[in-house]
Parts: C-alpha cells; structure tokens; sequence
C-alpha cells in the first residue's frame, strides 16, 4: 500500500475511534446519573413527607389512639433499637466466627459445605427466615417476642458478614500471619489478636454494614416480634419496631398515621444512613502517616 | 568438626505434596557465626530455612523429614512442640511485615505480650533494647506510638528484625531480608549483621553474591534442592570445589 494512503486511512481510524469513545463516555456519564435519580428524589421525597411530623413527642410519646395527638414512636424507635442490639449479639460472633474459620483453616469439605450454605442462606428471602423462627421460637413459646425478632434478624446477619469477613482476612497478605508464627505464637493467637484485631476498622464496618441492613427489615419482624402499642415490657413480649410501626400505620386509613408512618421513614432512612457514614468515616486513612 | 555446632542439619528432605523441594541436606552452623545460602531462585533455599524453624510444616501439603539438631535437641522428634521451637529460632522475611494497626512498641513487644508478659516496665526495656539492637532505636525513640506500618521500607524490616529478637532467640533465620530495600537501607542491615551475630547465630539466604562474601563465615551453594557446596566464605567464593559453584558465582548461570 502506498504510504500517504496508508497514513490517511490511518488518521481517519484514529478520528473514528475518537468518536467512539466520547460516544461512549457520555452514555455512562448519562447511565451513572440516572443511578443517581431514585436515591436522590427518594430521600428528597422522604424528607419533604416526614419532616412536618417531626417534633420532640415523635421521640418521646407511645402511639396514641386514632383521634388523638401528639402521639410518637419512642416505643418503636427502642424497639428497632433493642432488636438491633440481640441480633448483634447473635449475628456478629456466629458470623465473623464463621467468617474466621473460612478464611484461616486450610480448604476443605467442611469449608467448602459451610461456604455454599453461607451463600444459600443470604440468598433466602428474608420473610423465609421469619417463617422458620416462627416455628423454632414462636410457636413453641406461644408468644410473639423481642426474642424471636432479634434472633431472626441475627440469623439474617450471619451469612453476609460471614463472607465479608473471609473476604476481608484473605486480603491480609500470608506473610503477616508467618510473621505471627515465628514469633513463636500459637496459630489461634495469630489469627485472633494479629490478623483480627490488626484489621478491626474493617471488620466493624463489615458489622455496622451488616446491622444497617436488618435494621430496616419488616418481613421477617411481621411473625416473630409483631408489634405492640405499649412499651417494650420483657425480651418474651412482643415489641413495636420502626418497620413494622411504617407498615401498620401505612395501611391504615388515617391521614394522621400516614404522616406517623412517613416521620418513622425518615427516622430509619437516615439511621442507616448514618450508619453508612460511619463506616465511611471509620475507613477514611488516619493514624498512617 | 570439632566445635559443638548450635545447629546441625541431618539428611533434611522436604517438599510440597508429592515433589520434593530439599533433597537430603545435612550442613552445621557454630555459635555466633553467619552462614549464607545462595543459589539461583527455586532451588529450595527458601524452604530448607523455613524448615529450620518448622514454619515450612504450616504450608498446607508441606513434608519435612530428617534431623535438625538445635543444640541438645531434634527439633523433628515426635515430642516436640513447634511452638516452642519458633520462640528459640526466629525469623525476618523477605517482604517487611510490620503488624497492621499496631504501634511500634506493640510491634516489638507482640512476641513477649501475645505470650503473657504484661509489665510495662518489663517490655519498656525490652523495647529499648530490641530497637537498639536493630540500630532502630535513634530513629524512633520518639514516636514509638506510631503505627509501625508508618516507617519506611528499610526502617519496617529494622523493626521486624527488633520484633524478632525481642523474644531472645539463640538463632536468627534471614530470609534474603535485603532484597526488598534500597542499597543505603541494605548497607545499614549489614552493618548490623555484624553486632547481631554476637547475640544469635545467623542464617541468612541472599542473592547478593557480594553480601555473601562481606558478611558470612561460611557459604551453602544450593542447586536444584541439593547442597552442592558448603565451606568457609572465603574458600567458597576464591577457591570454590565443585564446577558449578564457580559457574554460579562468576555468573555463568543462575
Ligand atoms: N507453597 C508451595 N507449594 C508448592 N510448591 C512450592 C511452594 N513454595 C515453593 N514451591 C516450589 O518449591 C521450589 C523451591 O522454592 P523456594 O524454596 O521458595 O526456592 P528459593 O527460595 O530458593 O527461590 C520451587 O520450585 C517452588 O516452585
Ligand atoms: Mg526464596
């Protein structure tokens, strides 16, 4: 071919490709923002319909009976509070246990088989996993309870943080655990106070990752801790939760409670939004310099 | 020899699985001396040293058999607890290895406290001393709260070298420790090798066939998982026996 051909053709290539690739930059410009639409007109809208509701009563008051004002959520609020709190208490050491044991024990069918579960189980509805407390807890005690309600959300928790946390201990490179070794320390205490507590940062955001996300589950809370009107008066007693109060006053027919109903939106949006922020805060590089 | 040995290496094989990576090495090292091992890499040198302190076993499908003797003891007899053995025989690794999230004082102390020992005024001293010993100490005595992993590359291996020697052990293995470090922060640890040897006996694998000849006493040529040659550094290097040492260290191959 003739070189001034050859060196043409080529320029025009090079124009094509150009075009092509600013074509193609601003369709994923364009495809980002619009993931950005739902998240913002959501908290937008949640905002707008739950703040006229907000007052120190929605903080402090029980619910009142339709007709009446001034009622609040304060029994929902420590309701979501406590359940967060048992479902900690289960899920956390089960699951970063697990997590531990996957990452730190040699490959094997055992791993293997608790790997493939692990994946399972998060793959359950979570509403399953109501269904399936409802008939170990519920049934047998014949009451809906804060119990039943923690643990399934605790049961909830397990798998995600399971495999968050082997993915997180694989990433500390082998040579930091030989280190350990040599030193002459059993391999239990290497993983525990070396390997663990050397990448607690990351693993507590894993757990407050973990907790944001049960936190606003409803399903599984409809048969387990049902809900109360009243407050919270043992771990056997049904109790109120911030989800379960949403759908309650969601579906009902008073204006009041729908406004109820989008406050306590507002309330669970932004703390697990806050809860997002932390982890963001706990994993923001400080200390390193 | 005449000299007792601190170790002495029996007819060691080793391997991975079904291959085997050390082929029946026996060599001995006296008190308070360097030895070298060199060898192009994947000859096994860095597997025949993780036997001697039992790290090797913790790969999983690792084999070791044959004996090390570390002073009155066969640290592959039956009875004997791995453990134990990695708190007499410590380590420094190629790559530095700083704890994460740990302080440069609880780096050095990892060892003694891990294992129990909680007087602060005890590990305060350990601290000082280990940091001096790896010629560590001027640079941090005034930050020792920093995070380790905040020091610079030759400054983190100084601190793994102070880790190790924290927990006083008689023989200090060196996994080619200078071959991550710039040439200023590797003259700095073999000047240190020098003090070093009058506390622990030194074996160290390195690549660096001039390091060898600076800093050991004698020099182990390795080749395809076989101990071809072993005598005195100067002998080694000047007058080597066998045709392949040569070969090697005039760079004909390797
Ligand atoms: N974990 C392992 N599993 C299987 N083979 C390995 C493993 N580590 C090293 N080897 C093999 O063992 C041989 C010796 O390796 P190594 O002792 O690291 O050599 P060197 O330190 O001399 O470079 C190499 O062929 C290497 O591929
Ligand atoms: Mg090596």
């Amino acid at each position: 071919m003739n070189p001034a051909v050859l060196s043409q053709h080529m320029a025009q290539r090079y124009l094509r490709r150009k075009i092509t690739h600013w074509i193609m930059m601003g369709v994923l410009a364009l495809a980002s923002c619009l993931a950005l639409i739902p998240l913002l007109s959501l908290s937008v809208y949640v905002l707008s319909q739950g703040i006229p509701g907000l007052g120190i009563n929605f903080f402090t008051h029980l619910p009142q009976p339709i007709g009446e004002t001034g009622g609040g959520m304060a029994n929902s609020i420590l309701g979501t509070l406590t359940l967060v709190v048992l479902a900690s208490l289960i899920g956390v050491p089960w699951g970063i246990g697990t997590g531990l044991y996957l990452s730190e024990y040699p490959p094997g069918r055992l791993s293997t088989a608790v790997r493939f579960s692990a994946d399972l189980l998060a793959s359950i509805p979570s509403i399953i996993i109501g269904l399936f407390v409802y008939t170990l807890i519920v049934i047998p005690m014949r009451r809906f309870s804060l119990l039943a309600g923690g643990v399934a959300l605790g049961i909830i928790m397990i798998p995600t943080l399971a495999r968050s946390t082997e993915e997180l201990l694989r990433r500390v490179p082998i040579h930091v655990r030989e280190a350990g070794l040599a030193l002459g320390l059993p391999r239990w205490k290497v993983i525990l106070r070396i390997v663990l507590l050397g990448n607690a940062r990351a693993i507590s955001t894993g757990i407050i990752l973990s907790i944001a996300r049960v936190a606003g589950e409803t399903a599984p809370l409809l048969f387990t801790s049902f809900n109360n009107q009243y407050w919270q008066r043992g771990l056997d007693q049904p109790s109120s939760s911030l989800p379960v109060q949403i759908y309650t006053y969601a579906i009902s027919p008073y204006e009041d409670w729908h406004q109820q109903a989008w406050t306590g939106a507002l309330i669970l949006v932004l703390l697990v939004f806050a809860m997002n922020i932390l982890t963001r805060i706990l994993l923001s590089p400080r200390g390193s310099s | 020899m005449s000299i007792k040995s601190i170790l002495e290496v029996k007819n060691l094989h080793a391997g991975f699985g079904t291959t085997e990576v050390v082929k029946g090495v026996s060599l001995s090292a006296q008190y308070h001396t360097v030895t070298a091992i060199i060898g192009p890499s994947g000859c096994g040198k860095s597997t025949f040293i993780r036997c001697l302190n039992r790290l090797h076993e913790e790969t999983s499908g690792a084999f070791a058999n044959g004996e090390v003797w570390l002073e009155n003891t066969d640290i592959y007899a039956k009875n004997v607890d791995p453990v134990s053995i990695r708190r007499k025989v410590g380590m420094v690794f190629q790559k530095p290895n700083a704890f994460p999230s740990m302080s440069i004082f609880d780096n050095v102390v990892a060892g003694l406290r891990l294992a129990g020992v909680k007087r602060h005024s005890i590990l305060k001293e350990i601290v000082e001393q280990s940091l001096i010993s790896a010629a560590l100490w001027h640079e941090v005595k005034d930050k020792l709260n920093a995070p380790g992993t905040s020091l610079s590359g030759g400054q983190q291996q100084r601190l793994c070298i102070a880790r190790a020697l924290a927990v006083e052990p008689t023989v200090l293995l060196m996994d080619e420790p200078t071959s991550a470090l710039d040439p200023i922060s590797t003259a700095k640890i073999e000047e240190l090798m020098t003090e070093l040897r009058k506390k622990v006996t030194i074996i160290i694998v390195t690549h660096n066939m001039q390091q060898a000849a600076r800093i050991s006493d004698q020099t182990a040529f390795f080749l395809s998982g076989e101990l071809i040659e072993f005598g005195e550094t100067s002998q080694v290097f000047t007058a080597p026996k066998m045709d392949q040492t040569e070969r090697y260290i005039t760079g004909r191959f390797g």
